[in-house]
């Protein structure tokens, strides 16, 4: 069993939290003894951090729709439509008519990767997230 | 955020979470602190445990509340009255930080001859509390030496919102509480990563690090550091983007880890306008409400599946590791971006996110010491870190304010968009509760948390439930101009007679059909916390 010191998906207190790995699956959460924030504490929700990871309804595979429905496809295939159809939006309008939502829950570094693809390959400051929610 | 970029210059809290239990008086308003940021109110816990008082604004008896030594239970959305009139308090009283203002600020004459205009009954009265004690709250507050305020979206979701925040910093500004250790305005981020996503300009106006687009030498950086031209004009905010409807300008949008369709207001015009687009790509890590509706949705990898750093409400950017490998086919969001960017022609290659962080220390100036090998060996860098041998900055505004000096931005009473009338006698208030999360992506996975509130509950006071005739655990039928759903009540006294309370997080009860799409003018955050409602036994 490892554990690896990270940091909390919730609230944005940023507590430090061991994840509890065995066999490739993670098991359990428990708080940073010294962590200037958690001090040896969790919520609730950090004490259960866990538990949404190994969820049996994670997606697991690219899906697209295909008669109205979404059917599993390969990443390939799902990436060369969503490529073309962004592509072709972006070109027709000059970037004015594609728009992209980033994420409070993603890392800073896919923050700074997908404001640069919004403004560097789609030409467009149509990006904004849920700061205001 | 809009509120303290224009007064103090950077819109971050600019205290450590830790200083505050330091604090001799802690005032928070707008934040069900104990229930949204329990690291938070632990601190302020131990505070009050050293012998600090505790003034808690709030229309609702939430748990803080009830261990406050002054609670004033205002009405929603009078905010700036009720500031207005704690500074008039200070003024009359001599309580104002004469020599700071003096050094520090601008404008003040502005406040002052505002404020001496206000008529203090009337103020009280529009707040719905007794002057007297909105005199012992300013006079506690007023003859503190370290005192710390800390406001969340109960603040900022009005359509005054921005004022109200100015007010706040009105407030700490007139009586010197800024500049030093223990001191400040703090304004607690609701989700891990909001005031990272921020910094790394994921915001329409701004590229990483508040370098406006619309500013010639900045793009001028950009463009040459990627290569590219780059659009000068701003882009479109998240409402304007989600309430386009069937005539929006969008045709095609990436949603990364969001939920618009539960966690935006008037749900039926963002499915509308996300119904209406040509094309629409979503990636998560569970099929959302968005996501149903998307023609492609590609599968993203946890936080415990990928590294990369997040930042918290205290501006500390921490990593976050890698536990195990991305399960099934799902991939992390950076190789979604990176593999996208490719196939659109521009390549963006990194070998791994440690060297995404070398561009951002780069191209960010706050973030100019920022890098992983410094972030491994530490707990994290609180920004501005401006370079690798800068230390991090605990609290801000030590010496001057990051826009010079800081200005009083004067502001008065606006009523919220939509009060309770005949027809819809009661006022809904939105927000969140201890056991769940948001809209309910992660934490409705997890089946303890599940199990502890696994179900929307309106709560509404005993004698209004009497007057309905309602008992706690009754279906009850609530109705907006917009919307209409069924919830269960529960009688509390939390709440006073004539409010109404409930969240967001359940998608069987989607409370953000009745909300209004009101917002502020100038952060366009929406007024969730005010919009009248019917209610009815079913």
């Amino acid at each position: 069993m490892h554990d690896i010191l990270t940091t909390c998906v919730y609230c944005g207190c940023g507590c430090g939290v061991y994840l509890h790995e065995q066999r490739g699956r993670v098991v359990g959460s428990s708080p940073s003894r010294n962590h200037p924030v958690s001090r040896n504490n969790l919520c609730v929700k950090g004490w259960h951090l866990h538990e949404f990871i190994h969820h049996p309804s994670r997606l697991k595979e690219p899906l697209m729709r295909k008669n109205g429905r979404l059917t599993p496809v390969s990443w390939d295939e799902a990436m060369s439509y969503a490529a073309r159809e962004l592509g072709r939006v972006a070109g027709e309008s000059n970037g004015s008519a594609v728009g992209l939502l980033s994420s409070a829950k993603c890392t800073n570094e896919e923050n700074y990767l997908l404001q640069k693809l919004a403004r560097a390959a789609l030409h467009t400051n149509n990006i904004d997230h849920c700061a205001r929610l | 955020m809009a509120g303290l970029a224009t007064t103090f210059g950077s819109g971050a809290m600019t205290n450590s979470i830790n200083e505050i239990e330091n604090a001799q008086v802690i005032l928070v308003i707008g934040s069900n602190t104990s229930e949204a940021h329990p690291q938070v109110a632990r601190r302020m816990f131990t505070a009050m445990d050293r012998g600090a008082r505790l003034i808690v604004i709030d229309p609702r008896r939430t748990l803080l509340a009830r261990r406050a030594d002054i609670h004033l239970a205002i009405r929603p959305g009078t905010d700036i009255p009720l500031l207005n009139a704690m500074m008039r308090v200070i003024l009359d009283e001599n309580l104002a930080d004469d020599l700071f203002i003096e050094m520090r600020t601008e404008n003040f004459y502005g406040l002052r001859d505002m404020l001496f205009r206000l008529d203090l009954e009337e103020a009280a009265g529009i707040c719905g509390v007794d002057l007297a004690r909105i005199r012992a709250a300013a006079q506690l507050y007023g003859r503190a030496q370290k005192a710390v305020i800390c406001y969340c979206l109960g603040i900022t979701q009005h359509v005054c919102g921005t004022s109200n925040v100015q007010s706040i910093a009105n407030l700490a500004m007139m009586t010197g509480n800024v500049e030093k250790e223990d001191t400040g305005v703090d304004p607690l981020r609701g989700q891990n990563n909001v005031q990272g996503a921020c910094d790394m300009g994921a915001l329409p106006n701004v590229f990483p690090s508040y370098q406006q687009v619309d500013n010639d030498d900045y793009r001028e950086k950009f463009e040459r550091a990627w290569n590219v031209s780059l659009p000068p004009k701003p882009g479109l905010t998240l409402m304007q983007m989600t309430h386009g409807g069937k005539d929006g300008q969008l045709k095609a949008m990436f949603i990364m880890g969001e939920n618009p369709v539960l966690s935006d207001p008037v749900i039926s015009k963002v499915e509308e306008t996300l119904d209406n687009l040509e094309f629409l790509l979503v990636a998560d890590i569970f099929l959302t409400e968005t996501a149903r509706r998307a023609h492609v949705v590609l599968p993203a990898a946890s936080f415990a599946e990928k590294t990369g750093t997040f930042t918290n409400s205290e501006r500390r950017v921490q990593m976050v590791r890698q536990v195990i490998p991305p399960l099934g086919q799902s991939r992390t969001d950076a190789d979604i971006i990176m593999d996208l960017s490719a196939r659109l022609g521009y390549v963006m290659d990194y070998e791994s996110p440690a060297e995404i962080m070398e561009e951002i220390a780069m191209l960010a100036p706050i973030y100019g010491g920022m890098h992983h090998d410094r972030l491994e060996n530490s707990w994290g860098l609180q920004w501005p870190c401006w370079d690798r041998e800068h230390d991090g900055t605990p609290f801000l505004h030590k010496y001057y304010f990051t826009r010079g000096r800081g200005r009083f931005v004067p502001a008065v009473h606006e009523p919220p968009a939509e009060l309770p009338d005949d027809d819809y006698p009661f006022l809904l208030i939105t927000g969140r509760i201890y056991h769940q999360y948001h809209t309910g992506t992660m934490s409705r996975h997890s089946p303890l948390l599940s199990r502890e509130a696994g179900e929307a509950l309106l709560q509404l006071h005993p004698e209004d439930g009497r007057r309905l005739g309602l008992r706690s655990g009754d279906m009850v039928r609530m109705r907006s101009r917009r919307g209409e759903v069924q919830v269960k009540a529960q009688l509390t006294e939390t709440v006073k007679t004539g409010e109404v309370y409930t969240t967001f997080h359940f998608s069987e009860m989607p409370i953000n059909l009745l909300t209004i799409s009101a917002k502020d003018h100038f952060s366009q955050c929406p007024e969730y916390k005010v919009c009248a409602v019917h209610l009815e036994k079913v």
